[in-house]
């Protein structure tokens, strides 16, 4: 449906684009966001569900409904679905809006998008198959058997390769910090993924790991805790640093904290693994290792949520109207306080009294809830708008959103601190005579049922929350455009092809022309990290005509950085882009435009 | 430091190289695992062993199998921590706390996460009649007032798989777990002759018949096996202690206990 419209849209640039002839023009794929951005939806709303009825089971036996909706079968299909399918959908809707603004440039390959996405959903379909039936390795957000895992590795490589060749064709020479996050998190998932998957297959769905005991215990709690590092926290990170500064029109807070706390994030994170195997059957010393490292993490952790928090410096007020600021804020706060709760979990007398209880529950809802959710949710009641090109139906409805969620997690959390803790100290509890004063467990499990049943009040709080988005969602979508043809942008044709020069290291020649385009930011933002790679204004734009946007982000630029270098190495690299986008709608145009180009180097 | 993260420096360079910075990421990424990991691999496997821990029977195997579908390990751990009151809660008849080298066949290994229900890493020692655990499954309120865990009726109707055994066998056999060629040819036989020895004991006591060939069988004998090959060797040896890192864990029990 699409297709008619983004013809046009090239059309209208085509005059532009022939008159400024270092001026490229291209569009970016908005269909595929939309996509995620349904999937994440849907899939939040199922995987919630599920938590509700598996937080019904455990006060009240009677909902196991029978051998396939037992708790044990569906607990891997609520961690699986809102970690995988809600979580996941939701950073690869982050990942494909942001990377192609920040690298103003299309994806690399629709065809891979499509693939990445349908595939991504195949894999869930398959495990909400698979999980009910007992097909499980058992291994906690590792539980999909052998054929599926094979299937996430190539899909995963193909979004890889659809990720890489976007950054490789860009058309702005440096990596903004969301980018960084999201290599983190490709290359490390997959990682990952292979290392704690390996596995030889009995039968069609059986397999054994190739690990035994101990070590099956390490690589599983190195993946297991790296999941969270590199599934729930990096990429969500890279969204926040995207998205904050959007919806705060303000320049991230620091550049120097940027890189200071994302390579000390990936460095110490892989290390924390075994903070969840303290007092087990490890060796000593990788617990204590394990504990160090995490003790360490608080800071590089602090340093984003400092760094996603004081983007709002001096903006605070922004934070009464805007719903998306104030998910975004809880969404950090609760990132914040889990990012220290880990820590102080992963000390092993902390961890003596917590591990196994409700309190590890808590701290992941606090996390999975209050900092996945709502920086999920804040992103999209940002994107609504701009992907469909109309007003959100509701603020008031986002609003109750935000407060029903709110307190939703308040009382999932709390109920099961209180529970955790209660667990705890019956375990270990001495009678004067030097006996267990609970020997029975189950004096244990009926103390806490009450608060089972308030953490079943929250999560519902919580879901009905996501049902006013989706309800929010649907009347938007209902009252915008037919048509939604991809926007179209325009950029200064870029003599160099920064994607070539990677590895080349000859430093000297690119920093030449540099400080250029550096202080062209810098006089616009007043901070040396950029926020304006996409322009909010001209995304709004882009159902005008285009030919007057092209004038927009295009000219202010082209004059800084283009002529400049054109004497460069321009000639090879100005053919590399066109040829590859030829594929593109806006073929021929380019195809024109790069003629000119070579002319004119 | 200031020359690499000003707003010019060189960071600011490595900005403009994808590669590198993939590369250098990757990097970061690999230092912590493998510092950990590599250790485990060079050193564990001569250390810790026990001798009487055995590979299990065809049957608990199957057992295992059907405890992990059915995500028994989501609500129960199998590791006991070295603390007083775990060893009391967990540890009576000889089982102590659990060791690396109880663990050696455990693919995967089942440590869990989270003690909804109680730990079983000694249910063999605690709980060995068969019809307990028969009742139990079918009802557990039936055994055990007022828990929570969900029934498993299916258990005593659906009929083990015998003849997926060997392949089993073999797989694990390849991954390193010493089964002998003839056990691995003989599985279904093999399970059949214990299933039905449970199946007798549990008429014996009283219990329902015809399970020989049901799933609870497998079950039941994995249950009654946790634990067993542990306290064998507590009897054979001198002390219950853990080989090589018992002194550690005794300090924990002291400290554990003074609090
Ligand atoms: C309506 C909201 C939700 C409810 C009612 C809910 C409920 C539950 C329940 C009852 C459990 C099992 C706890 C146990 O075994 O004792 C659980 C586990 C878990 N949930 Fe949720 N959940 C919700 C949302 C989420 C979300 C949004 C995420 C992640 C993005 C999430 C991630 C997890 C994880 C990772 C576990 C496993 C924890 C562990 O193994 O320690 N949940 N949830
Ligand atoms: C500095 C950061 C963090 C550290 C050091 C940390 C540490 C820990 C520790 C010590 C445990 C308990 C292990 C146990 O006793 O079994 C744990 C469990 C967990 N944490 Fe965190 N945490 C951090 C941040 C987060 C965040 C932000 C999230 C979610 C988005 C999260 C999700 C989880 C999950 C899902 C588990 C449960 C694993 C399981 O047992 O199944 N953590 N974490």
């Amino acid at each position: 449906m699409a297709q008619a419209s983004t013809a046009s849209a090239p059309t209208d640039m085509r005059s532009a684009g022939r008159e400024r002839s270092n001026i490229d023009i291209f569009t970016y794929d908005e269909k595929i966001v939309r996509y995620f951005v349904y999937a994440t939806v849907l899939w939040g709303f199922i995987g919630m569900a599920v938590g509700a009825l598996i937080a019904l089971q455990l006060p009240w036996p009677a909902a196991n409904l029978g051998e396939y909706l037992s708790f044990g079968r569906l607990r891997p299909v609520h961690t699986n679905a809102v970690i995988f399918a809600f979580a996941g959908n939701s950073i690869f809707a982050a990942i494909y809006y942001s990377t192609q603004r920040l690298c103003k440039a299309r994806m690399f390959s629709d065809w891979m998008s499509k693939f990445h996405f349908w595939g991504w959903q195949a894999i869930i379909v398959s495990a909400a198959i698979t999980l009910p039936l007992g097909y499980t390795t058992s291994k906690e957000y590792a539980e999909l058997e052998w054929p599926i895992d094979i299937a996430i590795a190539v899909v995963w490589i193909v979004f890889a390769i659809n990720f890489f060749g976007t950054l490789y064709k860009r058309r702005e020479k440096h990596l903004y910090v969301a980018l960084w996050f999201y290599i983190a998190t490709i290359v490390t998932v997959a990682v990952l993924h292979v290392g704690n998957s390996l596995a030889l297959p009995a039968s069609m769905l059986k397999s054994y790991p190739i690990y035994a005991g101990v070590q099956d215990a390490l690589v599983q709690w190195w993946y297991g805790h790296n999941a969270v590092a590199f599934f729930l926290t990096t990429p969500f990170l890279g969204l926040m640093y995207y998205f904050m500064p959007k919806a705060a029109e303000r320049p991230v807070f620091s550049y120097r904290l940027s890189i200071v706390h994302f390579w000390s994030l990936v460095f110490i994170y892989i290390w924390a693994g075994p903070h969840h195997l303290q007092y087990t059957s490890l060796p000593e010393w990788a617990g204590t290792l394990g504990m160090l490292f995490s003790v360490m993490l608080w800071m590089p952790s602090w340093g984003g949520m400092i760094n996603g928090l004081f983007t709002l410096r001096g903006a605070w007020h922004k934070l009464r109207d805007s719903v998306v600021l104030k998910m975004f804020v809880i969404g950090i706060t609760f990132y914040g306080m889990s990012t220290f709760e880990g820590p102080l979990l992963s000390i092993k007398s902390v961890n003596a009294l917590s591990h196994y209880t409700d309190w590890t529950i808590g701290h992941v809802h606090s996390g999975a809830l209050g900092w996945n959710g709502f920086m999920t949710f804040g992103m999209i009641y940002w994107l609504l708008p701009r992907l469909w090109r109309t007003e959100l139906w509701s603020q008031k409805l986002a609003n109750a959103h935000f407060w029903t969620g709110t307190i939703g997690i308040l009382l999932y959390v709390l109920a099961m601190y209180n529970s955790g803790i209660t667990q705890g100290l019956m375990w270990r509890a001495f009678d004067e005579a030097g006996n267990l004063m609970y020997p029975e467990f189950i004096e244990t499990v009926v103390q806490v049922i009450p608060m089972y049943w308030v953490r079943l009040i929250g999560g519902l709080l919580y879901l009905g929350g996501v049902v006013m988005m989706m309800a929010n969602m649907y009347m938007t979508i209902r009252s915008a455009p037919d048509e939604l043809p991809d926007p179209a942008f325009a950029a200064p044709r870029q003599p160099m092809n920064y994607g070539h020069g990677d590895g080349s290291g000859d430093g000297t020649s690119e920093q030449a022309p540099e400080p250029a385009p550096a202080r062209a930011r810098t006089a616009s933002e007043s901070d040396p990290v950029p926020t304006e790679a996409d322009d909010t204004p001209a995304t709004k734009k882009a159902s005008l005509p285009g030919s007057r946007k092209a004038e927009g982000p295009g000219t202010k630029k082209a004059e800084g950085p283009g002529p400049k270098k054109a004497e460069g190495p321009g000639t090879k690299k100005a053919q590399l882009p066109g040829s590859k986008k030829a594929k593109g709608p806006d073929a021929s145009d380019d195809a024109d435009d790069d003629d000119n180009e070579d002319d004119a180097s | 430091m200031g020359r690499f993260i000003k707003s010019n420096g060189m960071h600011r360079t490595l900005e403009g190289w994808p590669l590198v910075f993939t590369v250098l990421t990757t990097l970061s990424i690999l230092v912590g695992g493998l510092v950990e990991f590599l250790p485990l691999v060079l050193v564990n496997n001569s250390v810790d062993r026990i001798e009487t821990v055995e590979p299990w029977t065809p049957l608990e195997l199957e057992g295992r199998d059907i405890y992990i579908a059915e995500g028994c390990n989501t609500c129960h751990s199998q590791q006991v921590r070295p603390f007083r009151h775990e060893i009391e809660r967990y540890g009576q008849n000889g089982g102590g706390y659990s060791k690396a080298g109880e663990t050696v066949y455990e693919r995967p290994f089942l440590w869990g996460s989270k003690r909804t229900g109680p730990d079983l890493a000694r249910e063999g020692l605690l709980r060995p009649q068969a019809l307990w655990h028969v009742r139990h499954m079918e009802d557990p309120r039936s055994t055990s007032k007022g828990s929570i865990m969900p029934p498993y009726p299916h258990l005593l109707e659906k009929k083990i798989d015998f003849d997926g055994l060997t392949a089993k066998l073999r797989t694990l056999k390849r991954l390193g777990t010493p089964y002998a060629e003839e056990t691995i040819e003989n599985a279904a036989t093999i399970a059949r002759t214990q299933a039905k020895a449970i199946a007798t004991e549990v008429e014996e006591q009283g219990g329902p018949t015809d399970l020989e060939d049901k799933k609870i069988m497998a079950l039941v004998a994995y249950l009654q096996s946790l634990g067993t090959d542990v306290a064998a060797a507590s009897d054979a040896g001198p002390s219950d202690a853990g080989p090589s890192d018992a002194g550690s864990a005794e300090s924990d029990v002291t400290a554990d206990a003074s609090k």
